[in-house]
Order: structure tokens, then sequence, then C-alpha cells
């Protein structure tokens, strides 16, 4: 099933409103899709017998930069009937207050992968997953302040007073 | 600096009070532990010797992959995808290389000599992985001979590639647009000799471990891994097509000269037991050394005979100068010697520097199914069952 056809069956099945806009410059298109709708959506793709996207590759955490304030999460999806690939995006504004950080659903009831992958863009770009049964931090030590692949993240220079070198 | 808000620190409470109230014998598995293959630790609520419950705990080995590329060149990040799998380093830089020339568009260019040259080093570096797979296996289930005939063969391995790119594990040979260098002088020859060697210390190998019943019997009807939890876990490579799924990217997406290489996809059959156990896992890994052989000895025809060394070929000669892609996302995926290995390039088409790189870690995701599997096993089979799913922990870890 080719990108248009997605679209279009996406469309039929949410309203117009599920995908916010496409990016089709690259070798890859992706489409964007609006972020509450992102459970629903991916659990349509991966029954639906037309598509079957029942493989996910990965996860990725985005920051997209100090000065638009914008965070987003990228999922690669694959179908392994049909060997195809498909790349969807959310995104939204945040204003990097530790105290609210960017909030998304969770797709961990659609694909198990997600479960340790949010985790990972949990712990390393500080993006809350609602929904997620165990968002503990995976790589970094449960105690460790900010989140490092943040663009405005400044490198710590202590640990529990331990100087890092 | 702390975190205010009580939603985010409600997960970790919960985990705290699990492990506070757990009414049974709560048991560190690691993270110093040899059966762990690294520094995974591994949390058991145990309840006598059944294990009740699994949580990994991960992150021993982190070493910020990802933040580092955000600073470094294309070129310069090569160095660090070695590390990541670093029992298969030549595998890993060969995913990164090829993300980074489609995305620059000379994919096209790199001539076929190159070519076969990195699929030669792939695979020699893909049995090499799969040997430490099978050896230390052997040595978690109580079988030591197998450990020391592996590291005996794969030491040749680690030879050869040392003579051909100057270290022997990291090597750092496969570079954007070529190679590091030109095969040395002989490697041909001397690869042959090795392929020739080989092969019948596989059917050593074999009678040794593959067909001992003691190991079946631990092995056999273990930690059974359906195909479709399989799926819905992300596992790959020999996870997945152990539990019987013909399913490897060098066929999928036809990557690199792999679409002119005759081998076969070996999966589970549930031979010993059921589809999907350790004994199955296991096989296929074995199966693969034999399909790998079968490559090398492709390659060697090309590059002894249509492919031969001239003296005018320059493996250096189209590095490109700069490696500013165009502004775009791109995903790359390979099958790496654990599954999987994908690659995900942010590029702003301004700098030679990426925005983001995520790597996609076959490990991590392998690893991720354990405490599904492991739920009710005993403690002696967890330690096959974590052998089984041959994890690299530079890779979990990143």
């Amino acid at each position: 099933m080719i990108f248009e056809d997605i679209k279009l069956l996406l469309t039929e099945k949410f309203g117009t409103g599920v995908i916010v806009g496409e990016e089709t410059g690259g070798l890859q298109p992706a489409l964007l899709i609006d972020p509450e709708q992102i459970t629903p959506v991916c659990l349509e793709l991966r029954n639906n017998p037309a598509t079957y996207f029942d493989f996910l590759s990965s996860i990725t955490g985005v920051d997209y930069g100090v000065e638009i304030n914008r965070f987003g999460v990228v999922y690669h999806l694959a179908s392994i009937p049909y060997q195809t690939q498909l790349t969807l995006k959310i995104s939204r504004e945040n204003d990097r207050r530790l105290d609210n950080l960017p909030s998304f659903p969770s797709i961990t009831s659609v694909y198990r992968t997600a479960d340790w992958h949010e985790r990972e863009a949990y712990d390393l770009v500080g993006i809350f997953f609602e929904g997620h049964p165990d968002l503990r931090r995976i790589l970094l030590p449960d105690d460790w302040d900010g989140f490092p692949l943040r663009k405005d993240y400044k490198t710590a220079e202590y640990y529990k007073g331990i100087k890092i070198d | 600096m702390t975190v205010t808000n009580p939603k985010y620190s409600e997960a970790l409470n919960n985990y705290y009070q699990k492990i506070a109230n757990a009414e049974d014998m709560v048991l560190n598995m690691g993270p110093q532990h040899p059966s762990t293959h690294g520094v995974l630790r591994l949390e058991l609520i145990t309840d006598g010797e059944i294990v009740k419950e699994v949580i990994p705990h991960i992150g021993y080995l982190h070493r910020c992959f990802e933040k580092h590329a955000e600073s470094l060149t294309y070129q310069q990040t090569i160095p660090f995808t070695d590390r990541m799998d670093y029992l298969a380093s030549m595998n890993n830089s060969h995913a990164f290389v090829m993300g980074v020339e489609r995305m620059l568009g000379i994919d096209k260019d790199i001539s076929k000599r190159i070519e076969y040259i990195r699929v030669l080093v792939c695979e020699l570096n893909r049995i090499g992985s799969h040997l430490i797979a099978i050896g230390t296996y052997g040595i978690d289930i109580g079988a030591f001979t197998p450990f020391l005939w592996c590291f005996r063969d794969r030491e040749h391995i680690m030879g050869m590639l040392e003579w051909a790119s100057g270290s022997r594990m990291l090597y750092n040979y496969i570079w954007v647009g070529g190679l590091f260098y030109d095969l040395p002088v002989g490697f041909e020859e001397r690869c042959r000799e090795f392929v020739d060697y080989f092969k019948p210390k596989m059917v050593e190998l074999n009678q040794l471990l593959t067909d001992n019943e003691i190991f079946i019997n631990r092995t056999a009807n273990i930690g059974v891994l359906p195909l479709d939890v399989a799926i819905n876990y992300g596992c790959s490579g020999p996870m997945l097509s152990g539990s019987g799924l013909k399913w490897d990217l060098r066929r999928i997406d036809n990557y690199s000269v792999y679409p002119e290489l005759e081998f076969d996809v070996p999966i589970g059959k549930g031979e010993m037991g059921t589809t999907g156990d350790c004994w199955d896992r296991y096989k296929v890994r074995v199966d693969e050394i034999e399909q790998s052989l079968k490559m090398i000895e492709q390659c060697l025809d090309r590059l002894q005979k249509e492919l031969k060394r001239t003296p005018d070929f320059d493996p250096r000669a189209k590095l490109p100068r700069k490696t500013i892609p165009k502004p775009q996302d791109y995903y790359i995926r390979c099958e790496g010697a654990k599954g999987e290995l994908g690659f995900y390039f942010m590029a702003d088409g301004k700098s030679e520097i990426p925005t983001r790189v995520k790597a996609r870690a076959p490990s991590f995701n392998n690893l991720s199914v354990l405490p599904e599997i492991a739920r009710g096993v005993m403690i002696a089979d967890l330690i096959a069952i974590v052998g089984s799913i041959d994890f690299v922990l530079g890779e979990v870890d990143r």
C-alpha cells in the first residue's frame, strides 16, 4: 500500500483532522499526525488487513531546537507481510519547564516495543507518555537531573558530590 | 533542580513500593555476574526456585552515543558506532555508512570491489559474533570445551580483520564513500584457507554441542517465544527467525551486494521441542554461520576474479569532500549480527553535524522481551534464556 493510500485510509476512518501535514522532501515521506489520535491511528494501521504495520522499529524523541520550543516523537513502523515502511511524526510546543514536560499518549497498548523506547525518550529527551505502565528512567540513574538530549542541557558537573570528568 | 511534578515520580515510587512490599525473595543477578554477559542487572522476585518476575536494569554501560553524535560530523561518528555492538563492529559501521551515503546520494557510485570487501568483512565479523554467542552459551549451560574451541576459531577472524584494518575489535574500516584501505595483499588467499579450515570445525562443534543430549535437555522447550509475541516486542535477527519467521533484511531490503549473493535464511523449526525455544535460537545462529561462510566464498570468488585488485584501485577515491546531506530525515535499517540495526538521521542541510542521530539497537529490543518469556521459569533456566537472547550490553546501553 503506497503513501497516498494510507493517507486516504486514515482520513476516511478518523476524519480530515487526523493528518496535520506531511513531509515528502526527503527519501522517506513522513505523515504528521494529530498527537491526541496517535494510539488509535497505530492500532488501525496495525490491525487493518490492507496495511498490517505489525512491527515497530523504533521511537525517537526529538527536541527541535531552542528557538522553536517544539518537541516531537517519530515512529518508524514496518509491515512484515507487505515489506513496507512508514514514518509517523507527532509534535507539540512546550515551554521547557521541568515540571511541565511535553506529553503525548503512549502506544504501549499497541506495540510492546514502545515500552522501553518510550522510557528511553523520557529518560534522554524528557517527553512524558500518558498511560505508560512503568515510565521510569532506563539508561541513566533514577536520580539524574535534567534530560541530556535536550538542546538547552548543561552538562552536569557533579553527580552525588562526585566530580564528573 | 529536582522533579517537582508528582506525576513524573509516580512510576518510580510504584517500583520502590513493589520491591519493598514483595513477600517473596528479591534476588539480584548481576551486574557483575558472568552469565549476564556484561553489566546487566536482573532483579528477580523469586518463590523458591521459581522466578515470578524479572525486572531488568540497564544503563551501566551508557556512553552517550546519541549525545556525542550531536557534536561530531558523520565521519567522526563512525568510531562511536563501532563501540555499540563491539563484537560485530563492521556491521555497525556498514549500516551507519550506508545511511549517510544514501542521504548524500552517492550510494550508487560506490565501486563493486568496495561493496564486496564490505560484505566480506561484515560476514566475517558476523561469524565472529555468532561464535561468541555459541561459545558463551555453552559455558552458561555448563559445557566448557565449546567456549575454547569457538574462541580459538574466532582468533583467526580477529587476526585477519586486524591485518586489514589495524585493530582487533574496533575497526573504523568502512568509511563514508569508501574504505580505510584496500585489503592487504594475500588476504583473499588467507581467507580462503580459513574457510577450508573452519568448515570441518563446524561439524565438530555440532557433534560436540548441537546434538549433545545434555545440551538439548537444558535448552529444548525452554524459554519458548511465540511468533506473535516476538513481533509485538520488536525482536529481530535470530530471535525472530528462531520463532519460525523467514525474515532477514539482507533479503527484504536487498541492500549492498546481497541481491547478487546466494544464501538461505535459516529459521527455527522446533526440531528438538517447540518452535521458538532456546535450542531453535541457538540453531539459527549455527546455520547462519554456514550461510555466512557461503557468502564469504562467493565474495572471494568475485574479489579474486572479475574484481581483482588493480594498481590504480583507490578505496578512498570517492570519499566526499563535504558530507552535507540535503535537509531530510532518513531511517536506515540493516541486518546486524543480532538483528535489525537501525540509524535514524535528522539532517538540517547546513552543517556536517547531524541534528539528531538515533540508534535502534537490536539487542535493546531483544532484551525487552525477557520479562515476558522468563515469567514462571526456574532460575537455572533463566540463565539458559538470557544466554539464548545473545545481547551485547554495549549495544543495549549505547
